[in-house]
């Protein structure tokens, strides 16, 4: 008689402690630090209470990295760092040094193996990004490549410190938005409502949580050729995509008319104003693998006259709370629509309820 | 040497350009595996046609109900047989990283061993949950694969209606902004709801984020459900001689138009060293032989923006602690929400704090378990019943500090307006 199989029972350790991990001047002097400056772009230079300092060099990743990108980076690291790195929320690394001398070094070896070094104080930093067509189940674009498309555009920007402030990009392949708030997002925006497979409804979705799911109630059982569906009211559906994770049958996503939409404005910091959401800007880009040229000139554009116009320290937020929507739309040449007058809940403390008006 | 690849011609233009390409990173894989030969197939068809190709699943590991995010192929021929049959199966792990996201080489080398031996060799650091996503593993692979994670002292993270993995700042590691152990804290409190991240059974997913100061640079308003923001209640402290020396290196143009424009209440003043104020609520430093920086700290916001410009020569002050906001996230279903204020100030420096901290959450989650309806947020939650009734429950005293503004509409029952004025007042009274 065969054993039964002995299963491994998980050890649930949690996160682990991070102790171990860190720089040994980072354990040091834990919860001493004083200020800090940037020497370079791309550079950071702590000091402690104690005295002691550390240099990190920030570089920037593919985010989806094969197993030699990550061994070339150890090797560095085991080179000039201690051994020691670490991650930014944005997927870039870092390398944390010693001694002032060690720096140069650090960068050559870096930019020589392909690392843009940057993304530190007012640059433009890596972009926070999804998974797309790679590994996600129901996205309506991809995101490394569009994201190595752009930051192919902006690595320039990457390695300087010349915008007024930071830049944060973000981009997602659905209007859950996994990228996050930014100053400038591009997310999927849906156009036609979804075209429902109704062979498959009855056996692949639970329907009460799909009619649950629709935020403006368009979605209703039906009986469909015989079979258990459901069905769209068209001219209340606003094309989210909210039912299609639970049943996909729903099939939102359409190669040609979804289209990318870009936003500007998000942060999350409550330096100066309060966090702010971002807002729609334009919408309509065509999804256009393998490099999205259209996306990529329009945010080029944006960027372009926030360096321009935008004083130090406004991010872009700030940039436009100064000159207003009016002129953001001039200056971007961007069309305002009618598509960017918010009619969702709350919306009326979007509207201008004054006569402040700039001419 | 791994089978021969398909044609490319999309992916191929993601090679050139200076910055790093996952493509060039995939290739270099599929010289050994046919596992991403397959994949890149399955990519490419991807980029011509614009449509994805995985549906989810049910994979997972003994003893754990989630972390395993299971990816099958959709893309199928005519006999309903994956086009790219050695990629028919893509799963990811989620692992839970260090707090501030810190390795040593020796232990990210380990990961690369075992996903080299287990899974596809690609690994993304980091994914948007904050977990290290080892991406790309057969179903047969995936209990392999955790066994040798877990050995290395790795747990895994959250998906699904649970517990989700967290992150917290660089913080106290390396920053001077930092006003809590934010490691700590982190580990704290998502080390206690362990069972809540590896069998979901919540109505919806539900995350803590930490970060150490209003700077927020984990993004916790707007992305988690629970935000433990860092603060401080006293003084901003400054130093005279980096005061000095800031503004020896800049120009009065830069300090006025810089940071006393930019204070957002006005309360960063430039005065004559002879007017200056002192007082309890005063943080003062001359900046040189005839003026000075003022800031009543009263009408400070911590929103941290003259701290920003002016690191060393100002810094947060010692009466250090955390906002605790609730209800971050993002569009589906009303629309975006932040995280509102639920706890103004609770220190954090003690065990005893981190309890109370720990025993906050575990209120909010026991709440949330118990009232928000199937795939409804905190925030949305919070939304639908109202924040006073949510702070009813929680045993919660509302505080000013938790509105932009009092009410401005009359649509509220108050009989028991005498009630309540005479239990705070029975309150303060007990407290002197």
């Amino acid at each position: 008689m065969n054993q039964p199989v002995q299963m491994r029972r998980p050890k649930e350790t949690g996160v682990p402690d991070n102790k171990p991990y860190l720089h040994p001047v980072l354990a040091k002097n834990y919860g001493q630090w004083k200020y800090h400056d940037r020497p370079r772009p791309g550079v950071l230079h702590h000091v402690s209470h104690s005295g002691d300092e550390v240099w990190s060099v920030r570089a920037g990743t593919q985010r989806q990295m094969d197993v030699h990108t990550i061994r070339k980076l150890c090797d560095i690291a085991d080179k000039y760092a201690e051994s020691r790195v670490r991650f930014t929320i944005r997927s870039n690394i870092e390398f944390m040094v010693s001694s002032a001398e060690k720096v140069n070094p650090l960068i050559a070896e870096l930019e020589k193996h392909g690392f843009p070094v940057g993304g530190t104080g007012n640059s433009i930093s890596m972009i926070s990004h999804t998974q797309g067509w790679l590994h996600c189940d129901i996205p309506g674009t991809d995101a490394s490549g569009a994201v190595k498309a752009l930051m192919d555009e902006l690595i320039v920007e990457f390695k300087r410190e010349e915008m007024p402030n930071r830049v944060h990009i973000s981009t997602s392949c659905c209007e859950i938005n996994c990228g996050g708030q930014s100053d400038i997002a591009i997310i999927i925006q849906h156009t036609k409502p979804p075209v429902i497979n109704h062979d498959l409804v009855a056996n692949v979705c639970e329907r009460p949580a799909v009619v649950a799911r629709c935020p403006v109630a368009a979605i209703r059982p039906a009986m469909v050729n015989g079979k258990p569906s459901l069905e769209i009211d068209e001219s209340k559906c606003m094309c989210c995509g909210a039912c299609y994770p639970p049943c996909p049958p729903m099939q939102i996503n359409d190669p040609e008319n979804s289209k990318l939409a870009i936003w500007v404005g998000g942060k999350n910091s409550n330096a100066r104003g309060k966090p702010t959401f971002m807002k729609m800007v334009t919408s309509g880009l065509p999804n256009n693998p393998p490099r999205w040229p259209e996306v990529t000139e329009v945010v080029k554009r944006i960027l372009h006259v926030y360096k321009e116009d935008g004083r130090p320290w406004e991010r872009m937020a700030d940039w436009v709370e100064r000159i207003g929507w009016q002129r953001f739309f001039e200056k971007t040449g961007l069309p305002f629509t009618k598509y960017l007058i918010d009619d969702w809940r709350g919306s009326r403390a979007s509207l201008n309820a004054s006569t402040h008006i700039r001419f | 040497m791994a089978k021969k690849m398909h044609d490319t011609p999309n992916l191929d233009q993601l090679e050139d350009g200076p910055w790093p390409s996952f493509v060039t990173g995939l290739k270099a894989l599929a010289k050994d595996k046919d596992y991403v030969v397959d994949l890149l197939g399955q990519l490419e068809t991807s980029y011509r046609t614009k449509k994805g190709y995985w549906k989810g699943g049910t994979v997972g590991v003994f003893g754990y109900g989630g972390g395993v995010i299971p990816r099958f192929t959709e893309l199928k021929d005519e006999k309903g047989q994956p086009v790219f049959k050695d990629a028919a199966e893509f799963h990811t792990l989620r692992i839970m990283p260090p707090p501030g996201m810190h390795y040593d080489t020796a232990t990210l080398r380990k990961f690369c061993d075992i996903w080299e031996k287990h899974g596809s060799g690609l690994i993304a650091l980091h994914g948007q949950s904050g977990d290290i996503m080892m991406q790309g593993c057969t179903t047969e692979n995936v209990q392999k694969a955790w066994d040798e994670i877990n050995e290395m002292g790795f747990d895994m993270g959250g998906a699904g209606p649970a517990v989700r993995t967290s992150m917290s700042c660089v913080g106290a590691a390396r920053c001077e902004q930092s006003c809590y152990d934010e490691a700590k804290a982190h580990r704290t409190v998502v080390n206690t709801f362990l069972d809540d991240i590896h069998r979901p059974s919540l109505p919806y997913k539900f995350k803590f984020k930490f970060s150490g100061c209003p700077n927020d640079c984990m993004n916790s308003i707007q992305r988690s459900d629970m935000a433990v923001i860092g603060t401080w209640r006293d003084n901003i402290r400054t130093d005279e001689a980096m005061a000095k020396k800031w503004f020896a290196r800049h120009s009065m143009d830069q300090l006025v138009n810089d940071i006393v424009a930019r204070c957002p209440t006005k309360t960063f003043q430039l005065r004559q060293i002879k007017d200056v104020r002192s007082g309890p609520s005063i943080s003062s430093v001359a900046i040189n032989d005839t003026h000075a920086i003022e800031i009543d700290n009263h009408d400070c916001v911590r929103c941290m923006h003259c701290i920003n410009v002016m690191t060393g020569a100002l810094a947060p002050g010692e009466d250090k602690g955390a906002t605790i906001l609730v209800g971050g996230k993002r569009t589906l279903k009303i629309g975006d929400l932040m995280g509102t204020v639920v706890v103004p100030f609770m220190k954090l420096e003690t065990d005893e704090d981190m309890e109370k901290l720990v025993d906050l959450g575990q209120r909010i989650i026991d709440f949330f378990a118990e009232n928000a309806l199937e795939h409804e947020r905190t925030g949305e939650m919070i939304e639908r019943i109202g924040l006073a009734s949510f702070l009813d429950a929680l045993e919660i005293e509302a505080d000013s500090n938790m509105v932009s503004t009092p009410r401005t509409n009359p649509y509220i029952r108050t009989d028991g307006w005498d009630d309540e004025v005479a239990r705070i007042n029975a309150k303060k009274h007990a407290a002197t």
